[in-house]
């Protein structure tokens, strides 16, 4: 097996076992990239000259014997995480030529097992879309067919670890931009449930919905990177001191008995055939696996993304007015204070943070806030209320990550029509609770098809349980075949 | 949503537009709030209140100030500067 289709797992024993170096995986991995993401663009930048101190680092450590299971594993991070030193242009120009001044509380712990960091990737700007054409660097392609869309607003992770670029990757999910691309690129992408990860050092997009989010081939991967940077932080007040389990213990848990909802407005219309079918399909596997399933009703699913396009555009307004100009990042020139900010604003954003910002501007105005903010906000408790109440009867859901496989590059040119391509992912959000998007099957034409699993707040383990379970169950290669 | 709507926004967001973008978010704000208005069906239910969520709290560490360790790392940021500070057009005309 080449080195670039390893798992983070069979990377780890190959360098615990001294059959290959830190430098040699990630030399090998960053000489691969250098070709091949020329047409994939899921980077905006490769790290190399850290990758090779972090490959020092971890080589040393390795042969010290005080190796850890990521010691020497490249990765990759989204654009929007900071690192000290390194850029962070949230694929806006208005932070071209920024460099983060701080390191993002989870990236710190991730650095603690000295993993090596390849490189920052693409994203729609300040993380808004679905797609990553809302990038202000260009697209990134969907490895599986460059004609196609990876997915996003994560879509440069999703396609980095797709393509064997890197062995793990992180991005943000405000409303699907890791489950969403994850399905679109066949690779298993996890949003933590909100509270359990801090998001201290990510660049904030709606502050009460963002979560970091992980990408990898396994679930089992995707478990011990989730051990490694859960928990409480003091510089996030909203991670939340509740006891993270031991995840990768837990794997091998029994799904025997699990009690699995089947939501039956996830599955009303809209659905591609060949989706519902790989979903459907999966639905058996749980059943042979010896989970019992059931239908079951999350009543106010219909108003999710409504209640989303309004509480994240208000979120958006407020946390994208510091971009203006005066303390870091792109500025215009203007002969007054007020026009530097308004110029350096108007050149600095992009056409989908303008949009959002306006809706939440209005949104948030006297005389709307109530018809459309309080209320979204009521409508935010009866979603979560619908999920609290399933999970009496049930330890999982399973639904479609997405409605359709991967669509083509400039397939949705209206903003509605990208915005339900989260239709399914963004009550997960709305309500706090983590999810999960594995590869299930793949479509007649060759693209990659997730499910989803939910899971209550705080039992990210079931997640990990049961999709660990589904993976080595199914005998199938998800490998881009990397063509135009 | 009209014209006039997208200018007093626009305003209050600190953005600009020319006629032809105005026109065209005035098309596409207007498709979205459509789509956001079905929110407006949902009956009022008061009973259910957000203190009732046992997660919506903060955690809070103390109010103690901390030494920032490099200041230069933040002012080489700014896109103007002088000396040890961020140089900005006058606020008080």
């Amino acid at each position: 097996m080449e080195l670039h289709e390893l798992t983070v797992k069979e990377a780890s024993e190959k360098l615990l076992n001294k059959e290959i170096s830190a430098k040699e995986l990630s030399g090998a991995l960053l000489d691969r990239a250098k070709t091949l993401d020329k047409d994939l663009h899921a980077f905006l930048a490769f790290t190399e000259e850290r990758a090779k101190q972090d490959a020092d680092s971890a080589d040393a450590a390795i042969k010290q014997d005080r190796a850890m299971p990521l010691t020497g594993i490249p990765y990759a991070v989204k654009d929007n995480i900071l690192i000290e030193g390194i850029q962070a242009t949230a694929g806006s120009k208005i932070l071209e030529n920024y460099k983060a001044t701080y390191t993002a509380t989870s990236m710190k712990r991730l650095m603690n097992q000295l993993p090596v960091l390849i490189g920052k990737t693409n994203l729609d700007e300040f993380a808004m879309g679905s797609s990553t054409e809302n990038s202000a660097y260009g697209p990134t392609k969907n490895p599986y067919d460059m004609s196609r869309v990876p997915g996003g607003s994560s879509g440069g992770s999703a396609a980095a670890v797709a393509s064997g670029q890197a062995l793990f990757a992180f991005g943000t999910d405000t409303g699907g931009s890791v489950r969403q691309p994850a399905s679109f690129c066949g690779v298993v992408g996890f949003k933590p449930t909100y509270g359990r990860i801090s998001r201290y050092g990510l660049i904030a997009l709606g502050s009460s919905l963002d979560q970091l989010g992980i990408f990898a081939k396994t679930v089992e991967d995707v478990a011990l990177i989730a051990q490694t940077v859960s928990g409480p932080d003091e510089y996030d007040s909203t991670a939340l001191n509740k006891p993270v389990a031991d995840y990768t213990s837990l794997l091998n848990n029994d799904v025997k008995g699990m009690r699995i909802g089947i939501p039956k407005e996830y599955f009303a219309s809209g659905i591609d055939p060949e989706v519902e079918k790989i979903v459907k399909d999966a639905i058996k596997r749980f059943q042979d696996l010896g989970a019992t399933v059931g239908e079951v009703s999350l009543p106010h699913t219909e108003y999710a993304l409504a209640t989303y396009y309004i509480i994240l555009p208000v979120e958006v307004s407020a946390n994208l007015s510091r971009y203006d100009g005066q303390r870091y990042g792109f500025s215009a020139p203007g002969k007054t204070l007020e026009e530097v900010y308004v110029n350096s604003r108007s050149l600095g954003f992009g056409a989908e943070p303008k949009r959002r910002i306006m809706i939440g501007t209005y949104a948030s105005s006297a005389g709307y806030s109530d018809a459309y903010y309080k209320k979204a906000k009521l409508a935010q408790q009866l979603i979560r209320k619908d999920f609290t109440d399933a999970f009496e009867k049930f330890d999982l859901l399973i639904t479609p990550t997405t409605p359709t496989p991967a669509f083509k590059l400039g397939e949705k040119s209206d903003p509605l029509s990208m915005y339900l391509a989260d239709i399914f992912t963004v009550g997960l959000n709305i309500a706090g609770v983590p999810g999960i998007s594995i590869p299930a099957g793949m479509t007649q034409s060759g693209l990659p098809v997730g499910i989803q699993l939910v899971a209550p707040h705080f039992a990210e383990e079931k997640l990990f349980t049961a999709g660990h379970a589904f993976q080595k169950s199914l005998d199938q290669k998800f490998k881009p075949t990397l063509t135009k | 949503m009209n014209i006039t709507d997208v200018e007093n926004i626009s305003k209050l967001a600190k953005l600009k537009f020319s006629d032809e973008e105005k026109k065209k978010l005035e098309h596409e704000l207007s498709d979205i709030l459509n789509y956001v208005d079905q929110i407006k069906n949902l009956t009022e239910k008061s009973e259910i209140k957000l203190s009732e969520d046992p997660d919506a709290l903060n955690i809070l560490r103390d109010d103690v100030a901390e030494p920032l360790a490099a200041p230069e790392k933040f002012l080489e940021q700014a896109p103007g500067r002088e000396g040890d500070f961020v140089k900005v057009k006058s606020i008080l005309e």
